[in-house]
């Protein structure tokens, strides 16, 4: 396999693009969704998970919370809510901190939903869990730590 | 074609409340089966919500939403015996639709 920096004097050298290619074609999951945000699922880092979807800067806020249990048991199944009072929320996403990619999910809602989604999330290890809310065009957070007693990624 | 999901659309004061239970594997990419071998991503990535067949939400989600998925929403209206209907597109690109009647 090739490392990150074997592949970007390989990007630096030019000539063996189609390899690249190659590469990148077998790591992709075989579908192609126009919404699905690949950069954003992938993100290994809080910042560039964010950036990925467009939400830098985003901002800590009481109108927005996340109902779960303190102590996840199972963490092959962690029962979140997110509750936004903001107006004009457009999007809810749940981020774990210390999972391999921090998204989980992603909610775009119409403006027929009321902004309160639940849904239940694999976590590795006990960690913070970020709900991401957009509203009026900007982004905005509430943080909880959920204790996992049993991790969920198994392997 | 996957398996059936469970939905359950029910109005009061208002409000839909519809809760999907949906049958998946939602298999990571990070788990190894006995031999050692990566098992390798297999999820739902793309659910859409329908209320009488106009569109009132997507979501996006990633391989860590658990296996058979459960999804809680409420819809702003909808009133007994409209239909709700939800499908979802997984990574291999099977897909799925079913439809359930508000009660």
């Amino acid at each position: 396999m090739l490392n990150q920096t074997s592949r970007r004097q390989l990007l630096k050298n030019g000539g063996l693009l189609g390899l690249i290619a190659a590469f990148g074609s077998a790591l992709a999951p075989r579908f192609a969704f126009a919404a699905w945000n690949k950069a954003a699922f992938e993100g290994k880092t809080l910042a560039d998970t964010y950036k990925a979807m467009g939400a830098e800067g985003a901002k800590e806020s009481g109108e927005v919370q996340i109902l779960a249990s303190d102590i996840a048991e199972n963490g092959a199944v962690v029962p979140l809510q997110c509750v936004s009072k903001l107006p004009n929320t457009t999007q809810i996403a749940f981020l774990v901190e210390k999972n391999p990619n921090m998204l989980a999910a992603s909610f775009d809602i119409g403006p027929d939903i009321v902004a309160d989604v639940t849904t239940r999330i694999k976590m590795g290890q006990t960690s913070n869990v970020i709900a991401l809310v957009k509203a009026d065009g900007k982004f905005y957070t509430a943080t909880k730590e959920i204790k996992v007693t049993l991790g969920g990624c198994g392997g | 074609m996957g398996h059936p999901m469970k939905i359950r659309a029910a109005s009061k004061g208002g409000v839909t409340e519809v809760k999907v239970l949906m049958n998946h594997e939602m298999e990571t990419g990070f788990r190894k089966d006995s031999s050692g071998n990566v098992v390798p991503a297999w999820f739902i990535a793309e659910v859409v919500a329908k209320l009488n067949g106009k569109e009132v939400m997507t979501a996006q989600w990633g391989p860590s939403v658990s296996k058979n998925p459960y999804l809680a929403f409420k819809i702003k209206g909808g009133k007994a015996g409209d239909k709700v209907a939800i499908t979802w597109t997984d990574s291999k690109g099977d897909t799925r639709t079913d439809e359930a009647t508000v009660s």
